[in-house]
């Protein structure tokens, strides 16, 4: 045992145990302190795996969209006279909701769901890496950036920072969130801590010492976050009533986000990822409400509708909005799936949003009228979407900073504000 | 008790070498990076960093064994694995993982499906030869059958308490594991099967952890035979991360697997993933590029996870007569992840011809022996064009052999391999100049990826202080690492399994075609850091079920969640 011990005075760890929390961690205890004034909140949405927007809100006033998909559209609404569970949901007359997304129907009668269709990135790829990276950096068709666009859209701080200013659920943070400015991933709410005490002291010390200046700036916003959110952990979460969050990885990150949200901890802006909209093959079952797509977007749907109605009031502080790295070939392939496309559409909730309504302009499905004659052409960038809410929701004006450039122009879907 | 300190105190050696990783987001940068490639290390970090980047972390005594041998020598070696005696203790955990050494149809046999026990039962298909396995699926048979006499109901699972006396339940409960054992292994066979069939998880697992090597198949089968081929891959995986003597030889395994990544839960890949991985993958990995490039396009577990034997020509026999057509998801992916690289030069237009050069290649009969075939009534016959080379009109299958050739041994292709493995060996953003040097090298000698490394291991730039310790270690290597360290003893793995998944890697099931990221930084944020916090604890106070560490100590366990440790 004496190689221990002389290993243990040689090295950095012969600092634990020497007591107090170092100064950085006292003055991270901000909850503790008199409640922040409640901040306005954008939560982010990522479907990865490009999902298919033309079946996901459907045109079907466009008698194209059928002779292109002959066996995998949504049928129209007049067509459910005896199976309405598997028409699209009639909307404004031109559009519909794929029958899954059923439960955010009344959130869009209400007028707090406003759709953004033939959105998405200018960039011509179809790779789902870098189409994920250029949305999630902010800057289609440009690689180098380092940081990205949510990171970057924090606003300038006043006074005491949280260090849950941007949160985001998972196992590793999104390359949305990474650059300089603090943000945290949280795989569980429950179990963010180093479990044994005595330990999370020594490691709170060896990190806040080291000189390795990517893991130290790593392990002090970490140990904020946790003896910030450990009063958070001693009380067990119940979702207001109504709100019935799906099983699953996704709506346990949107149950989770709310009750950081509920909790006043200082949220700002929050992520969440949801997978598998990849569907090149076998995309619908038989019927428009079975199959793959069907199955996600009945999760999607119902953790949304639950996050609406969990949150309550609250939504009046929160816009959450969904985006897809791109879209998929208005044709269907030879295998009742769809290959990589262009624009897609992407869905705005929250209590100050001017829903109830299909923003953008419909490009149109005939052959002359689709991008390289095969996928839905691009009428809304995603930044201007995007730019209407980090300068009117979250209040930072400095857009060129965000989306470097690029001049986002706001589309009204933000009510009262002009961004 | 010499086992830790040269292992953990060697982070704590003075270095030359200033940690790097400041630039990340365009804040000040100390040092000129290509400066930093250009600054030597010292005789004793050679030896650390070679250890680290060409091994899952070093056990006590490789330090002095690399330096007793010479550094030069010991790579060579780990360059021909096959030169090196593997570890009799490796061998001896893997002999029972049987799935591994099956062909796909056996292991669909051994450990069949629910379907598979259906088309045994009406006959379709023979029962395993193995008694053991028999029984099993006779059992099987008999819940199956159990089940659909109720009308759809759930299985009706035995109950314990109608298979035990109340002491004997007790016991059950209450028991220490080897009350448990000893209770379990007195019951009469028959019975045996029923009580783990009816047992929980949590109790399941239990007599597991206590059970003798030909119990423990018995009771991991109980929970569904199919779930032993995943169980078999990953305990392997680590294993040899852990025990292996050929370190490079898994090193390269694990990154040539990511690379070609295939997702093990993407239906039948399920069963297709254990050939894949020891004849497209293993193989190779020191061999020449466009073989396993063709290894890889010709696997059912590619073919099938990129859905290109689904991919039809429109104008072919099979797709007039089935309305079916082109599928371009694996044309797409293998320009851009496997081979040429999203920036290497090729358009939308490319990656459709090279979608109709590769149609016909299909498995036949996936679901039961799942094996490569090329079907010319599927295939598209007419000319193509990929990359500027004009394929002419029917050239059957040896359309995607020529597509293969033209793209294994392109340009961009060389740079992209070379960088994607300066990534994993060397530094998160390689150097130009050895990407330049490993390129000439792989075009040189016709995609030979020893030659390569080689070209890589003899550079400035891998032994210079802008690698060393530059990268954050993946969640394997941290946790294969944290093992090696202490020396622990490895009797199962599906402890270490789960805090893969904790940490954010789980082996064989990263969904998307990129694999995970080679770049260390991916790593870096506070979820997967209380994550390895966590798990160092656990290891250190032999919390982690199937890993001993044989003097408890929890300032190892510090150690390990340290800064330091989580850098290669």
């Amino acid at each position: 045992m004496t190689d221990r011990r002389v290993f243990l005075r040689n090295s950095a760890l012969a600092m634990v145990g020497a007591g107090a929390a170092p100064l950085w961690l006292q003055r991270a205890l901000y909850a503790t302190d008199a409640p922040s004034p409640r901040k306005k909140i954008l939560v982010a949405i990522f479907q990865r795996g490009a999902a298919d927007g033309l079946n996901i809100v459907v045109p079907h006033a466009e008698k194209r969209y059928y002779e292109l998909r002959p066996t995998i559209a949504v049928p129209r609404p007049s067509a459910a006279t005896d199976r309405r569970e598997d028409a699209a949901i009639d909307l404004d007359g031109f559009f519909g909701l794929h029958p899954s997304l059923a439960p955010l129907k009344p959130v869009w009668d209400g007028g707090h769901l406003a759709i953004v269709h033939a959105a998405g990135s200018p960039d011509p790829t179809r790779s789902h890496f870098d189409a994920q990276d250029f949305m999630e950096s902010g800057t289609p068709g440009l690689k180098a950036t380092a940081d990205g666009w949510m990171n970057r859209a924090l606003p300038r701080a006043a006074g005491r920072i949280s260090p849950v200013r941007a949160v985001a659920m998972g196992a590793v943070l999104p390359r949305a969130m990474r650059g300089p400015q603090p943000a945290v991933a949280v795989q569980n709410l429950g179990d963010f801590q180093v479990r044994n005490a005595d330990a999370a002291n020594a490691f709170a010390t060896l990190y806040a010492d080291t000189k390795d200046p990517l893991l130290g700036a790593a392990g002090r916003e970490t140990f904020a976050a946790v003896s910030l959110l450990q009063s958070i952990q001693k009380q067990r979460y119940e979702p207001a009533a109504g709100a019935n969050y799906p099983k699953g990885r996704f709506g346990d990150c949107l149950r989770q986000i709310a009750q950081l949200i509920k909790a006043d901890v200082g949220v700002e802006m929050a992520f969440a990822d949801v997978g598998g909209w990849d569907h090149h093959v076998n995309e619908v079952g038989a019927r428009a409400s079975q199959g793959q797509l069907a199955a996600r977007l009945t999760d999607f749907g119902q953790a949304l509708s639950a996050f609406w109605l969990d949150l309550g009031d609250r939504m009046r502080d929160v816009a959450l909005v969904t985006m897809s790295e791109f879209g998929r070939t208005a044709r269907e392939n030879g295998d009742r799936g769809t290959d990589h496309g262009h624009a897609n559409c992407m869905f705005v909730m929250g209590g100050g949003i001017r829903g109830g309504k299909v923003y953008g302009k419909w490009p149109g499905l005939e052959r002359e009228q689709l991008y390289e004659a095969r996928d839905l052409n691009l009428t809304t960038d995603f930044r201007d979407v995007l730019g209407e809410l980090v300068g009117g929701q979250l209040g930072n004006r400095d857009l060129s900073k965000v989306f470097p450039g690029y001049a986002p122009s706001p589309r009204g879907i933000l009510g009262g504000i002009q961004a | 008790m010499q086992r830790n300190k040269p292992i953990l105190a060697a982070f704590v050696a003075l270095s030359m070498c200033l940690l790097t990783g400041i630039s990340a987001y365009g804040k000040k940068k100390s040092t000129e990076p290509s400066a930093q490639f250009r600054q030597p290390l010292s005789g004793e970090e050679k030896v650390q960093h070679a250890l680290s980047r060409l091994t899952f972390g070093p056990r006590p005594g490789d330090v002095q064994y690399v330096k007793k041998l010479g550094l030069k020598k010991w790579i060579d070696l780990q360059l021909h694995p096959e030169r090196i005696p593997e570890n009799p203790l490796l061998e001896t955990k893997l002999r029972p993982l049987d799935s591994l050494h099956m062909s796909t149809a056996q292991l669909i046999r051994n450990y069949p499906s629910p379907q598979i026990v259906r088309a045994m039962v009406a006959g379709e298909l023979p029962f395993p030869d193995d008694p053991d396995k028999r029984m099993m699926i006779h059992r099987l048979v008999e819940r199956f059958q159990g089940k659909t006499g109720q009308d759809g109901e759930a299985a009706a699972m035995p109950d314990l308490a109608a298979l035990l006396d109340a002491s004997q339940l007790r016991a059950f409960r209450t028991g220490t594991p080897q009350q448990k054992l000893a209770l379990f292994t007195a019951l009469p066979h028959d019975r045996q099967d029923q009580v783990l069939t009816a047992m929980g998880q949590g109790m399941r697992m239990q007599l597991y952890a206590a059970a003798p090597q030909a119990l423990r198949r018995r009771i991991q089968s109980a929970a569904g035979p199919q779930a032993m081929v995943a169980q078999d891959l990953l305990e392997a995986k680590l294993d040899r991360a852990v025990y292996s003597n050929r370190q490079l030889q898994e090193v390269l395994a694990d990154f040539w697997y990511n690379h070609f990544n295939v997702f093990l839960e993407k239906g039948p890949d399920h069963y297709l993933v254990t050939a894949y991985e020891r004849d497209a993958i293993r193989p190779h990995v020191l061999g020449k590029f466009e073989d396993l490039l063709r290894a890889t396009a010709q696997s059912p577990a590619m073919l099938f996870y990129l859905d290109n034997w689904e991919s039809v020509g429109a104008q072919s026999p099979a797709g007039k007569r089935r309305q079916r057509g082109l599928n371009e998801n694996y044309g797409r992916e293998l320009l851009e992840l496997h081979t040429l690289g999203v920036d290497g030069g090729y358009t939308q237009k490319d990656v459709t011809e090279v979608a109709r050069c590769f149609t016909g290649w299909t498995i036949r009969q996936p679901q039961r022996a799942a094996e490569f075939e090329f079907n010319p009534r599927m295939h598209d016959e007419g000319e193509k064009t990929v990359l500027g080379v004009r394929i002419p009109a029917g050239g059957g299958i040896g359309d995607g052999f020529k597509v293969l050739h033209l793209v294994a041994h392109h340009p961009s292709t060389a740079r992209f391999i070379s960088r994607q493995l300066a990534m994993r060996f060397v530094a998160d953003d390689p150097p130009a100049s050895l990407l330049d040097r490993m390129s000439a090298t792989f075009l040189k000698k016709d995609g030979d990826l020893r030659a390569v490394l080689k070209t890589m291991f003899d550079s400035p730039e891998f032994w210079s202080c802008g690698a060393y310790r530059s990268k954050m270690k993946s969640p394997l290597e941290m946790v294969a690492s944290s093992v090696r360290a202490l020396n622990a003893d490895v009797d199962f793995t599906f402890g270490l399994n789960n805090q893969l998944v904790q940490l954010g890697q789980p082996l064989y099931r990263k969904a998307e075609p990129t694999g995970y990221s080679n770049s260390g930084q991916e790593w870096l944020n506070s979820a997967g850091l209380l994550a390895r916090m966590n798990f160092s604890m656990a290891l250190a106070n032999n919390k982690v079920p199937g890993v001993k560490v044989e003097n408890v100590n929890p300032t190892d366990g510090v150690a390990l969640g340290s800064p330091d440790f989580q850098r290669k």
